[in-house]
């Protein structure tokens, strides 16, 4: 099993809803967040293409955060390969910080690392996170990426989806469409 | 062309990645002057001939100084820690892909592997210590009778030191997001940056004793401080000839060094080539190459040079230029490293 997100960028209007979600959720400090609004434009005038995700940690498969973190407190879960932070044994090192590509993390106002927990505590309920619950575009999906049946395996199928830098080789868990 | 707007400002994080300051870049100096001085002070061991007095400041002084050195990085490094009252979990578990964890553990080998060689010749070099404390006689008369310690322990200190030397780098390198530290050569350079900081420490050393008449005014003020405190035996200034020599060798390989890690990155992805740009003519290019090549490097081996041919005489200027070259090199590093980012050439 893979918990992954497939988010439909055509369909995203950039309202932050998530990123509110997420800070009710999960307590987040004021002045941080776990997940926020990118926006990019590519191409030259007159043709530019606009984009705008929402974008957090990508629980990738290939965590260099969690290879580098020297006392184990950043780890992968048993269910669904997310990548979680034990603030008990987190040192504050910034280890990890420095080796996520997309910088998702940061450090907690009481010291540790801290980032999205794809909201684990939700999911093991049957919950959906809270961003993915909140949306009112319905843009965002959740599901396992190993089962051939989920809608997140579904839309993936039907649809030209990428991933936020493969180049980095961290084989993230969350796909775009657009 | 691609604009990028990130609605985010996580502190440390927004707008520029800068999430570790002066603690890191000291603790990664002094973690690398350290090795050096244990790599030197361990082949001295290995090398010299019984009772040759010239073995005193390295085999002694040099692991002493060490000693205190890395607790002073070992304190940066706790200082930067944001979690501090949880260090201790560093030692409860041992992660094999993570190079900190490793630097945490051999750091434990590292302070009775410098403990045993200053004992050695302790008692030689600081006669008035060993008169206090009798035991440390009794440890250095045991240790001298077997060969075979002197051996494990001069191995241990020129192990552990490579090790060391060598781990303050890939500490970096081994962070793939930022791709200026993307670079295997980074263990090698900052251990060889590490033993000329440790070859110019030890020649400052020398010179501070230099008969009176041939030391300069600053060093008569150091070595009044510290004799003053310790009635150390006069060191054999005869060694510092042989030191300007190792102190050179180690700086031309440096410098030949910092050569490859330009060529790594010149030759590698686009990514790696924006990230050197940094030092090769962006922001960090006029400090990288005034403070590290030139002064750090270039102008030490001249300087050097001379002494050798006995042009002019020794000086702590060397020593200085060369400890402050190293200490650059680990702050511009460290800087623009976290300034050199996989997602400035973003694609999908
Ligand atoms: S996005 Fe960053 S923090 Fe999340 S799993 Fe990947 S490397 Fe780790
Ligand atoms: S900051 Fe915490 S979670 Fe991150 S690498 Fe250090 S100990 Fe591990």
């Amino acid at each position: 099993m893979r918990y992954g997100m497939v988010i439909d960028t055509r369909r995203c209007v950039g309202c932050m809803d998530c990123v509110v979600a997420c800070k009710t959720e999960n307590n987040v400090p004021e002045g941080y967040c776990r997940d926020w609004i990118t926006e990019t434009t590519t191409g030259e005038f007159p043709t530019l293409r606009h984009e705008i995700r929402t974008e957090r940690c990508n629980h990738c498969a290939h965590p260099p955060c969690v290879h580098c973190c020297p006392t184990g407190a950043s780890h992968v879960h048993e269910r669904g390969g997310v990548v979680l932070v034990t603030p008990e044994e987190c040192i504050g090192c910034k280890a990890c910080l420095a080796a996520c590509p997309y910088d998702a993390r940061f450090v907690h106002p009481d010291g540790y690392a801290s980032k999205c927990t794809f909201c684990i505590h939700r999911v093991e309920q049957g919950l959906e996170p809270a961003c993915v619950s909140v949306c009112p575009t319905r843009c965002m999906h959740f599901g396992d990426l190993d089962d051939p049946q989920s809608e997140v395996s579904r839309l993936l199928a039907a649809n030209r989806a990428h991933s936020l830098l493969p180049e980095a080789g961290t084989q993230p868990s969350i796909y775009y469409i657009n | 062309m691609t604009e990028t707007v990130i609605h985010r400002s996580n502190p440390g994080i927004d707008p520029h990645f800068h999430v570790w300051g002066w603690e890191v870049p000291i603790y990664l100096f002094l973690g690398g002057l350290v090795a050096g001085l244990m790599v030197i002070a361990g082949a001295r061991l290995l090398l010299m001939r019984p009772n040759q007095r010239q073995a005193m400041v390295c085999c002694t002084i040099g692991p002493l100084a060490g000693l205190a050195l890395l607790s002073l990085g070992m304190l940066a490094l706790f200082l930067d820690l944001e979690h501090k009252l949880y260090v201790w979990r560093l030692y409860l578990t041992f992660e094999i892909t993570s190079p900190m964890s490793w630097g945490s553990w051999i750091l434990l080998a590292v302070y009775p592997a410098l403990l045993a060689n200053a004992l050695v010749h302790l008692p030689e070099t600081l006669p008035s210590v060993a008169r206090r404390i009798p035991i440390l006689t009794t440890i250095s008369d045991f240790m001298l009778a077997r060969p075979r310690i002197i051996i494990l322990t001069g191995l241990a200190n020129v192990l552990l030191g490579i090790g060391l030397g060598i781990y303050t780098g890939i500490l970096l390198g081994a962070l793939g997001a930022r791709p200026l530290w993307n670079s295997a050569v980074l263990g090698p350079l900052f251990l060889f940056s590490g033993l000329s900081s440790a070859a110019a420490f030890l020649h400052g050393i020398l010179v501070v004793s230099m008969p009176d008449d041939e030391r300069p005014a600053f060093a008569d003020f150091l070595i009044s401080t510290v004799t003053g405190w310790t009635k150390a035996r006069p060191l054999d200034t005869r060694l510092a000839p042989a030191l300007a020599q190792a102190d050179n060798s180690f700086l031309t390989i440096e410098f030949a060094l910092i050569g490859l890690f330009f060529i790594g990155h010149l030759t590698s992805t686009a990514v790696h080539q924006q990230a050197i740009g940094l030092l090769l003519n962006g922001p960090y290019a006029a400090v990288f190459w005034v403070f590290v090549v030139g002064l750090g490097i270039l102008l030490p081996l001249i300087l050097q040079h001379f002494e050798l041919l006995h042009r002019i005489r020794h000086t702590l200027a060397p020593a200085l230029l060369v400890l402050g070259g190293g200490l650059a090199l680990r702050f511009i590093i460290v800087a623009a490293g976290q300034a050199s980012h996989w997602s400035s050439l973003a694609s999908h």
